[in-house]
């Protein structure tokens, strides 16, 4: 795909070691969830199955379903597959960080405010759109996402102090 | 008799101006979701589910089931004019679709991609028209152990029929069951798995789930590849239309096989993927023209068209008759019932018969009016393709925050959308299916239940689920199908040592 990437190489995390991260990650998960049962109790309480009876069996399955897994990605070996190119992963990142931050500063700000700007940001730096078509979009669509949500379905979105300045 | 009659009332309900209005706006908020990348049929209706909760049921559910029909239709639109499936299931119709566009016959494709559609669904809804009642009846007699005998045949052919590795398959459906059960015990009242996170007590909201894996995880997948959308133009008109039609009726054989295929491919929770690529090989295999398919055959797109919208509609049969969801656009749906006070399952045929004969005369009346809409609309659709991805990309992250914060008006929520999102690209990437880990999160509650009833039941012996034999029987059919890759290769061996 991305066969004339000079600057991120051919490089990147390998197939391989992404997918034991994976198996040894739902392992863990599996663990916590077998613990978590242990806690409240797997056995017979007087009102039957106690709570922590079906949740596990799950974490066993998940446990050993993912040692199988882990063996197999083990015993097949390193084949050299890429599971994506550090140019790929940057571009993922580039979506992964703005989209964090703005997931952030929603209880803060507010789901408005905070949607301009990642909305212009995005636009002006990964589509490099001119700076007032980035506003334009950016300040236009949420307010279209305000008429809809507050005006015509009365469903209240996250406000910041900026609405409570104008009294929205 | 009866059905009939409650049919027509049916059509009486979904005849009202107001449902009428809200099943255009339903098709056409679906093809727009099918038409762009990173919201599909299943977060589409989980990100709009929370607007419906003013409506009264049988109008939200209307709404909801044609965005599904609109995006079944819309991923035909980006197949063959741009090459790009909108949906996993149009990957199939891409083989035939955008050849024919190439050669200048995109909108004879358009056409025949649509009607085929519709035949595939009109099918799947005559289909469960005449089934539903009687599974559902069937279905009145069952008590906690052959409800879990269902759920167990569900997630058993899951397992067995999916593409991906099984014991990744059971890896990710184990998650969703494991995520289902944080928060409160619904039988013992009693809170588990919190570990002393406030946030967690009320536990995973599934919709959340939806949203993050299938609409930011498809967000990042896409910025992945660097799409760029270099597309065919296409005009359709009356002319192309009737001449198209005029062809079709020679390739029944075609459209009779991906029917069957594709309703019997949903109602097993395999789902129309799989079933859109099965009838393209079988439809290859029997065509006269079979060696020339992939340079642009009019049968390589019906078939898979077909095969696709009838897997997609009779994915309702089972959610309706027997409260299991055959794909995540059902699971979501049947979501939906919950929310808006409905007990899915066969109690809705007797307790809610306007709401279910409402949702199956729109099923009919919403795919006459989406297959106008799209045959009338593709300029227009095709040209919200062209808006460029640095735009469209931010614009969906910001629809998809707003739906999982709608949900239950907590930022929390969204939070979590972001984590699941990450969570479907990596998972994703490494070949583990996330459909079943979204059914395991919005039916882990009812199994666990019904497992536990029947243990109940029988003092904790398992032997309660070969008890009788009906329930033996659905056991019985639930561990061939998680065995099924396993006994059909065995079978094909054994035959070849008979003929050899």
């Amino acid at each position: 795909m991305t066969d004339h990437s000079q600057t991120s190489g051919e490089g990147g995390p390998s197939y391989w070691s992404v997918e034991v991260g994976v198996a040894l990650t739902t392992m863990a998960f599996g663990a916590l969830i077998l613990y978590g049962s242990l806690r409240v109790g797997i056995g017979w309480g007087i009102e039957g199955p106690r709570a922590g009876f079906f949740p596990f069996y799950i974490s066993l399955m998940i446990v050993g379903a993912s040692a199988i897994n882990l063996a197999q990605v083990i015993a097949g070996g390193r084949s050299g597959k890429l599971f994506a190119t550090w140019g790929q992963l940057r571009k993922v990142l580039s979506v992964v960080i703005p989209t964090t931050v703005y997931v952030a500063v929603i209880p803060f700000i507010g789901i408005y405010l905070s949607s301009m700007i990642l909305i212009a940001v995005f636009m002006k730096w990964l589509g490099k759109y001119s700076w007032w078509l980035a506003l334009l979009v950016g300040i236009g669509t949420p307010i279209v996402f305000y008429v809809l949500f507050e005006k015509w379905f009365l469903i209240p979105l996250p406000k910041g102090p900026i609405e409570d300045l104008l009294n929205l | 008799m009866e059905e009939l009659a409650n049919l027509f009332q049916g059509f009486a309900t979904v005849l009202q101006p107001f449902n009428i209005m809200v099943m255009v706006i339903g098709i056409l908020l679906g093809v727009i979701i099918g038409v762009l990348p990173g919201l599909g049929g299943a977060n589409g209706v989980a990100i709009l589910l929370p607007l419906t909760f003013s409506m009264p049921p049988t109008s939200a559910i209307i709404m909801l089931s044609c965005i599904y029909w609109g995006a079944l239709f819309g991923g035909a639109i980006t197949s063959i004019l741009f090459n790009i499936p909108g949906e996993p299931w149009s990957v199939a119709t891409t083989f035939d679709g955008h050849p024919m566009a190439q050669q200048g016959k995109a909108g004879e494709a358009l056409t025949a991609a649509f009607t085929s559609s519709f035949v595939g669904a009109l099918f799947a809804v005559i289909m469960i028209t005449l089934v539903a009642p009687l599974v559902a009846r069937f279905a009145l007699q069952f008590g906690p152990a052959e409800k879990f005998g269902v759920y167990f045949l569900a997630f058993c052919s899951f397992i067995g029929m999916s593409k991906e590795p099984p014991f990744k398959t059971l890896v990710a459906m184990m998650l969703g069951f494991g995520l289902g059960s944080v928060g409160l015990d619904q039988m013992t009242g009693q809170l588990r798995l919190t570990f002393g996170f406030t946030e967690l007590l009320t536990g995973f909201n599934f919709l959340i789930a939806v949203i993050g894996l299938f609409g930011i995880g498809e967000i990042l997948l896409t910025m992945e590849e660097g799409l760029s959308f270099r597309g065919k133009s296409a005009k359709i008109n009356l002319k192309v239309v009737f001449q198209t039609w005029a062809q079709l009726p020679r390739y029944w054989m075609t459209s009779l096989w991906s029917c069957v295929i594709g309703c019997w491919m949903g109602i097993s929770p395999a789902g129309a993927t799989p079933a859109s690529f099965m009838s393209y090989g079988i439809a290859r295999r029997m065509s006269k023209n079979g060696a020339k398919f992939g340079t642009g055959q009019i049968d390589g797109v019906i078939a898979p068209e077909t095969a696709a919208h009838a897997a997609g509609t009779s994915a309702l049969l089972p959610m309706l008759s027997l409260g299991v969801p055959g794909s995540p656009t059902a699971a979501v749906l049947l979501g939906g019932l919950l929310i808006w006070g409905l007990q899915p399952g066969p109690m809705l045929f007797v307790e809610q018969k306007e709401f279910v004969w409402g949702l199956i005369a729109s099923m009919y009346v919403g795919n006459v009016v989406g297959l106008i809409l799209v045959l009338t609309c593709v300029p227009f659709f095709a040209a919200i393709l062209r808006i460029p991805f640095s735009i469209i990309a931010p614009v969906i992250l910001v629809v998809c925050a707003i739906g999982a914060y709608t949900v239950n008006n907590s930022t929390f929520d969204v939070v979590m959308m972001l984590v699941f999102g990450v969570i479907g690209y990596v998972l994703k990437k490494c070949n583990y299916p996330l459909a079943p880990l979204v059914l395991a999160i919005v039916l882990g509650d009812k199994a666990e239940e019904s497992f536990r009833q029947s243990l109940l039941g029988s003092q904790g012996s398992l032997a309660v689920f070969w008890s009788n034999g009906l329930v033996g029987t659905i056991m019985a059919l639930g561990l061939i199908a998680l065995f099924w890759s396993l006994l059909s290769t065995a079978w094909a061996r054994v035959r070849a040592m008979a003929t050899a």
